[in-house]
């Protein structure tokens, strides 16, 4: 089937251009440019997991921390957290100190003295449970997932411990268990909520820091928690949607 | 049709065959039931078994405590933050709940750092609060002030 390259015109030419040329024009206004979601584009129906985090209350304790280790059977050593706090010192020379020794398990001491401070707080993390979430979107062997609730999982069976996911979140919240050769995150305590129980954290937690919610249910804590305060979520530039809400929170934390 | 076109779509239809026949048998049962995962794999993370009870548990049995903590500062505050988590100790009362010792379980909460936002719970400098005494020396922790 070799183009006959004799009979075939300009105005032969042109026209099967312009008509490929206008069958996509066409194509994409009748199905525009979507946000790419690593599972269904949230409908507004059902639950709709999202977190909100109150720096204003977290005293530092590192109970989150604890909790979660405990519930979650996460390895009892460092660099293994589902969720752990840090502590920011600004000093008044603009140095940006951040320390989380033991995930905040052991508690804080501040580096600097007190008079050298120009700013510091506590930021506990977490998984951001985003609704555009990198880590699900890389997976080559569908074992990352996004739930129908909005919480990034994983399926323990099918994972082959590659770690792209552990690579592709800009939060740093996932890390493979060297027990299992598997990916591990926060699941926001799948299996509390689906039983009717508050996450490891968010009951742990003494100060009511840590608020977790339906943020398709207008009625909820967190949407009211949202409202009225000043919320922030961390690198929005990176456009995954995240889910974790920040009240108060400050520039440098990264 | 030339006999090479046709040896060619015979290797395709062989090739077409195995991928489907591979996609039959490697597909896990639950697979699209929700999305591009397996949906059993959110029925096994339910599966796993909550270590951290409510207080409304404790509170069965240890009543006299959670009135007492009722009415004290430490009123909102899960028993499991300081005992540790009580599954086991629901089902079988021989195995014992954690009885923090000392001033560290304290201190993890009450500990003066500048971080820790003021006016939220009274945070000391321990040496300079007690000399290195006991907390519950002076303090009932289940009712801290009275």
């Amino acid at each position: 089937m070799a183009i006959d390259k004799e009979n075939f015109s300009r105005r032969e030419f042109l026209k099967h251009a312009g008509s490929f040329a206008g069958g996509v024009v066409f194509v994409s206004l009748i199905n525009p440019f979507k946000f790419v979601f690593a599972t269904k584009e949230p409908k507004g129906t059902g639950k709709w997991y999202g977190v909100a985090i109150d720096i204003e209350k977290c005293i530092g304790c590192g109970s989150c921390a604890r909790a979660c280790k405990v519930e979650n059977d996460v390895i009892n050593e460092p660099f293994f957290f589902r969720n752990w706090v840090e502590q920011y010192t600004i000093t008044n020379d603009e140095q940006i100190l951040v320390s989380s020794p033991n995930g905040g398990i052991d508690g804080f001491k501040q580096p600097v003295p007190e008079e050298e401070i120009y700013k510091t707080f506590f930021v506990p993390k977490m998984c951001n449970h985003c609704a555009k979430s990198p880590c699900t979107q890389v997976c080559p062997v569908g074992a990352s997932f996004e739930s129908p609730e909005g919480l990034a999982l994983v399926d323990i069976t099918y994972c082959i411990g590659c770690g792209y996911c552990v690579q592709a979140c800009p939060y740093g919240c996932r890390y493979i268990d060297p027990t299992k050769g598997t990916v591990d995150k926060c699941t926001l305590c799948y299996h509390r909520l689906q039983q009717g129980l508050d996450p490891a954290c968010m009951m742990a937690c003494p100060t009511g820091a840590r608020i977790y919610g339906d943020l398709n249910d207008k009625e909820s804590a967190l949407y009211a928690f949202i409202k009225e305060h000043n919320c922030a979520v961390l690198k929005p530039q990176l456009n995954t949607s995240s889910k974790l809400y920040y009240n108060d929170l400050s520039q440098e934390v990264h | 049709m030339p006999l090479q076109v046709k040896r060619l779509l015979l290797v395709f239809a062989v090739f077409i065959g195995i991928m489907l026949g591979l996609k039959y048998f490697l597909t896990p049962d639950s697979w699209r039931e929700y999305g591009p995962y397996r949906g059993n794999a959110l029925k096994e993370i339910v599966n796993q078994v909550p270590k951290f009870v409510q207080m409304e548990d404790c509170a069965a049995c240890h009543d006299s405590i959670a009135e007492i903590k009722s009415q004290g500062e430490h009123n909102p505050l899960q028993c499991e933050i300081c005992h540790g988590p009580g599954y086991r100790h629901i089902d079988d009362e021989t195995v014992k709940m954690e009885i923090p010792k000392g001033n560290a379980v304290c201190m993890r909460c009450h500990t003066k750092n500048a971080a820790s936002p003021s006016g939220i719970i009274k945070q000391i400098d321990a040496v300079e609060h007690s000399e290195g005494e006991d907390c519950i020396n002076c303090h009932n922790p289940h009712q801290p002030w009275l």
